[in-house]
């Protein structure tokens, strides 16, 4: 048995730049959602969390046919600007933004939402912004929660199946991950291979979670 | 000087009160707004942070306003120039003593100023050290200095001495003396501590239910023209009838006292009440324990 390693590397190369633009999306989002006093909250936030109730497969289509060459979009995006993002790395990673944006947003609104205000306002009447006192008091102060949303939105992208099969496909190197690679070898009865790819993805994903429960009790401790 | 006229709803422990009032505060003393638990003090100094919007008013401070409901302006919190230390909860945990310094100083270049506030309070040691390994009473020195780093144009500060013990209090209340001497800033100063206000402060404003009730020295608002030999604050326990005279029985810190009153004496005084026992035409006995 020879195993390839393509589709290990994609999964991990995915998580990786899903979980970046979560903290880009993610901390603003959840910030706002914490802190607004503005009613499109009460809108913002279930849709946040739709992806934690719906199977895969509505988001996964309902993105085919918004990005399919067919639809507006998709034929306005292919045709201005060369960008294709059904079965292609684009389209996964589009998908799996969303797919896991509750995991990286839901923690870290927890966070801002338990952050003591007297230490937030102890940096504004300091003559601090917002965005300093967002950077340089509370970010910092609660990593654990941010830990929390980053190795989440990280692990659940790594074990993202469904959303990936509808919008990627199956194409080697390319759309071809992890746990697609699975279902493939599984249904072409290659048992030695699948079963592979899965040990591989149960000690990272253990490996994942035993470090964020560690980095939480250290820093608990040190906060409080 | 300080212009302050402010009205807000607030909601109490003993449901809704109208906060109203009115007042102006000139030089640098130290103001104290005295007042039960509830009766809007902390609300006040926060509408002068910004922290908190007056339902309508005016806050003028140094010919600068800060707030004014009719035309519209409401100074964010970051550009009124104040120092605020709050009863708790004040110095970032992620930084040493130093860094919440530097945090306050920002830019400026003057970093020196850092060491000389810190050996100010006694507290130079212990720059490098992170405030969860302060006591308690330290870290409020350092908020008191991180505080006045800004130079302020007002100094406000939120029953910071509550949790402290009487001999740190007492310290504590030494050190904010000596800061507002060298500093002059205009200072208000939230406390429900009579001996608090009877150090500290030069003016009184008596805040209760939402209004000032009285204004002045605190000798003239707790003597209400007595000239007694000696005074202390209690509170009324308990009121039996004798006769046609009344035992009253007061605490005055942790000592029960009982003072014969007439009828017309305890007229208005209910047990609760806070009051003040003097004695003018006898010497008080002292007897040695």
């Amino acid at each position: 048995m020879t195993m390839d390693f393509n589709p290990l590397v994609l999964t991990f190369k995915l998580a990786a730049v899903t979980t970046l633009v979560l903290v880009v999306l993610g901390v603003p989002l959840a910030y706002w959602v914490a802190f607004t006093s503005s009613r499109w909250k009460y809108f913002v936030e279930p849709l946040i969390s739709m992806p934690l109730v719906l199977p895969p497969t509505v988001l996964g289509f309902y993105i085919l046919l918004l990005f399919s060459p067919r639809s507006f979009l998709g034929n306005f995006l292919e045709t201005f600007f060369h960008i294709k993002v059904v079965f292609t790395f684009l389209g996964l990673l589009i998908g799996s933004v969303l797919f896991s944006l509750p995991f990286m947003v839901n923690p870290i609104k927890a966070g801002f939402q338990s952050f003591p205000k007297s230490l937030m306002e102890a940096s504004y009447v300091l003559g601090k912004s917002k965005r300093e006192t967002l950077f340089k008091v509370i970010l910092p102060n609660m990593k654990p929660a941010l830990w929390t949303g980053i190795v989440m939105a990280f692990a659940h992208t790594v074990g993202e199946f469904g959303v990936v099969l509808m919008i990627g496909g199956n194409i080697p190197g390319e759309t071809r991950v992890a746990s697609i690679a699975i279902f493939d070898n599984v249904e072409a009865l290659r048992y030695a291979d699948a079963n592979a790819y899965s040990i591989v993805l149960i000690s990272i994903s253990f490996v994942m979670l035993f470090v964020l429960n560690f980095i939480n009790r250290k820093d608990f401790k040190v906060i409080g | 000087m300080i212009t302050l006229r402010v009205k807000k709803k607030l909601l109490s422990a003993d449901g809704p009160i109208g906060l109203d009032v009115d007042v102006q505060l000139h030089g640098p003393e130290i103001v104290t707004l005295f007042g039960p638990s509830g009766a809007g003090k902390t609300s006040i100094l926060r509408m002068v942070a910004g922290l908190m919007d007056p339902d309508e008013g005016y806050i003028e401070v140094n010919n600068d306003v800060w707030f004014d409901s009719k035309n519209g302006i409401n100074k964010p919190v970051q550009d009124r120039q104040i120092s605020f230390v709050f009863q708790d909860q004040n110095l970032f945990p992620h930084m040493t003593v130093e860094e919440n310094l530097r945090y306050a100083l920002g830019d400026k270049k003057d970093g020196h100023l850092i060491i000389d506030f810190l050996k100010m309070v006694d507290l130079a040691a212990l720059k490098s050290q992170r405030p969860h390994m302060l006591s308690f009473g330290q870290r409020q020195r350092v908020a008191l200095i991180r505080a006045l780093l800004r130079k302020p144009k007002i100094f406000l500060l939120d029953e910071p001495l509550s949790s402290l013990d009487v001999p740190l209090r007492l310290k504590l209340q030494d050190d904010i003396l000596a800061l507002h001497r060298k500093f002059e800033v205009p200072t208000i100063f939230v406390t429900h501590d009579l001996s608090e206000t009877f150090k500290l402060s030069q003016q009184i404003l008596f805040l209760e239910q939402g209004k000032i009730s009285k204004s002045g020295k605190p000798s003239d608002i707790f003597g209400d023209g007595l000239s007694g030999k000696f005074k202390f604050v209690g509170s009324i326990l308990e009121l039996v009838r004798e006769g046609f005279l009344f035992i009253v029985t007061i605490q005055i810190g942790q000592n029960l006292t009982k003072v014969v009153a007439t009828e017309d004496e305890i007229k208005g005084i209910n047990i609760g009440d806070r009051v003040i026992v003097s004695a003018k035409a006898f010497n008080p006995i002292i007897l040695k324990i």
